[in-house]
């Protein structure tokens, strides 16, 4: 892939240029910056006087009463689990899914992929309803199968596997088939490590979206203790009002986005890399 | 070879296909068949035929949640096309700062929507936000944006381009790696001007990409959900109730499924309908000029 370095044509910009970027920049990360800094005040300091936040003292007062909250350490903990488990069984079921359209045959093989790129088109709040009734009559509401099962069927992940592993080419697999290799070997042996930057895009891009997912736990975790961050977020700040200060909601909302930065900063290549190929399709 | 009648090959998809079965077509078709039928949270309830859909068509409440739909995705999607494709085309080039200022670009769309709202309540809000104390410092009265009628759709829009600015950028830096070389040194040797140059070659080369953004953006904020659930429930009196608020509100507030699936099914095929336009009309508009 091309990197940004390696074609520079728009000249150089002006100074305008840089100081309109710098100006469009500082107002990205002032929302940012003003949610750091009400972290970081004592919550009786800012009632009714949130510009307060812009000086001291400041205090780490609100994140040490976030790691005695065992429900805030909890919802971290189920995202955990729930962003993890969806990204593993994604991986896997995608990998084998896309292994046997792209390379077996089988009967109704074009039919069945046709279906499965047709649910491209089935936004979430389609199915919803009907998902949060058939997931009642299994018993699975308030529970981690619950909350991961429904991420599991985005067909994006059997889409993009199936396209990369036609990509690699055939005398490899049938070198191995001349060998003796059964189809599994072949899939485990030699597809499976050929697939493995596309199988990092694919893990980065679903666990952001399964960390981030707001609608499904929302409707299915109904106790607390089985909510993930976004929800118990979600719940903490429309009882905003009666509970806690304003420095300890933004230190909560501190303490979710830390885990994702994390990840965004270390995968940023795998991002970027994937952008670029959904700009070729 | 009787590679057809080979049912093996199929296994490796079974696991997928089964929960894609389940989870996936089976509510799919199950969606239809309630929003045919009056369901309450109790029973199996009773089918009705059109009489949901009738019911919406008459729901002011229901009509008013479209529009809204409508008006702040035409709020959003424009300007944030617009500020993404400018973004890339002034951060496509080499060098710490420009990364650090992609970078920063970037960083909100990573956040999730509990989190974008946390930050921007207390943004917007005129007696406790970032907007009312840097208004005061003008001597300005701050504005009301979240409990007023016409300020509470454009708060949305703004805190929803904050938020995605980033992936449509990156999808257009990525465009813009594709465009070849030559095609710009040859327009450098006609001494064409930057704004022929990019009207004439940068433009018409990331059509593809254009289009893409526009039809995935449009998709998203079709179905906008949580910065009006969050922010405002849906008020001041339902000025920023968008349809998948009200379907949530009919089916998780009222528990009336039937009548909420059918206003889903009108959602979908409203998204169906306007993805197939977009995608069709620059079809065409682009088949002109050789274009694929």
């Amino acid at each position: 892939m091309p990197t940004v370095a390696a074609n520079i044509r728009r000249g150089r910009l002006t100074p305008l240029g840089w100081g309109g970027l710098i100006f469009g920049a500082l107002i990205m990360v002032a929302p940012l910056l003003w949610t750091l800094l009400l972290s970081l005040k004592n919550n009786s300091e800012l009632v009714g006087h949130s510009g307060a936040a812009l000086h001291g003292p400041y205090t780490f007062e609100n994140y040490v009463a976030i790691f005695g909250n065992s429900l805030t350490t909890r919802w971290l903990l189920n995202s955990a689990i729930v962003a993890l488990g969806q990204t593993a069984g994604v991986l896997i079921l995608a990998s084998l899914a896309g292994y046997a359209f792209a390379r077996l045959e089988f009967p109704f093989r074009r039919t069945l992929f046709v279906i499965v790129l047709l649910g491209l088109a089935v936004p979430s709040q389609a199915v919803i309803l009907p998902q949060h009734e058939l997931f009642a009559w299994l018993h699975l509401h308030n529970s981690y199968p619950g909350l991961i099962l429904p991420g599991l069927v985005a067909p994006f992940g059997v889409f993009f596997m199936t396209t990369y592993m036609r990509g690699i080419p055939r005398e490899l697999d049938e070198a191995a088939m001349l060998d003796g290799a059964s189809r599994w070997t072949i899939f485990w042996k030699v597809i499976v490590p050929l697939t493995i930057p596309a199988q990092s895009t694919l893990a980065v891009f679903t666990f952001l979206g399964a960390w981030n997912d707001y609608w499904w736990p929302l409707i299915s975790a109904t106790r607390s203790d089985m909510y993930t961050l976004t929800v118990g977020l979600a719940a903490a700040q429309m009882n905003y009002a009666q509970t806690s200060g304003l420095g300890y909601l933004m230190a909560q909302a501190v303490f979710a986005s830390i885990p994702i930065f994390i990840v965004y900063i270390v995968f940023q290549k795998q991002i970027v890399r994937a952008m670029a190929g959904a700009a070729l399709q | 070879m009787t590679a057809a009648r080979d049912w093996r090959g199929l296994l490796f998809a079974l696991p997928f296909l089964a929960l894609y079965a389940l989870i996936l077509i089976f509510p799919l078709m199950r969606g239809v068949w309630l929003s045919l039928n009056q369901v309450d949270l109790f029973g199996d309830g009773h089918f009705v035929g059109f009489g949901n859909y009738a019911r919406l068509l008459h729901d002011p409440v229901f009509g008013t949640s479209l529009v809204n739909t409508f008006e702040v995705t035409l709020m959003i999607v424009p300007p944030l096309t617009v500020i993404a494709l400018f973004l890339a085309l002034a951060l496509n080039r080499a060098g710490k700062g420009a990364a650090i200022i992609r970078g920063i670009f970037f960083s909100s769309a990573v956040l999730s929507v509990t989190i974008v709202t946390l930050i921007w309540r207390f943004i917007l809000a005129p007696d406790a936000g970032l907007l009312g104390e840097a208004w005061k410092t003008f001597g300005w009265q701050p504005l009301p944006f979240l409990s007023d009628e016409h300020l509470v759709l454009p708060a949305l829009a703004l805190t929803t381009i904050w938020w995605s600015l980033g992936f449509p950028m990156l999808l257009f830096l990525a465009g813009l790696q594709q465009i070849p070389e030559d095609m710009y040194e040859a327009a450098a040797l006609d001494h064409s001007s930057r704004w022929t140059t990019f009207w004439r070659i940068t433009l018409p080369s990331l059509r593809r990409t254009l289009v893409l953004v526009v039809m995935l953006q449009t998709a998203a904020q079709l179905q906008l959900f949580g910065q009006s659930q969050l922010l405002t429930a849906g008020g001041p009196s339902g000025a920023s109730r968008t349809a998948v608020l009200f379907l949530f509100e009919a089916a998780f507030g009222r528990w009336e499924l039937g009548y909420a699936s059918a206003a889903a099914e009108i959602l979908f095929l409203i998204i169906l309908a306007v993805t197939i336009t977009q995608y069709w009309a620059t079809g065409r508009a682009t088949g002109a000029d050789g274009g694929r």
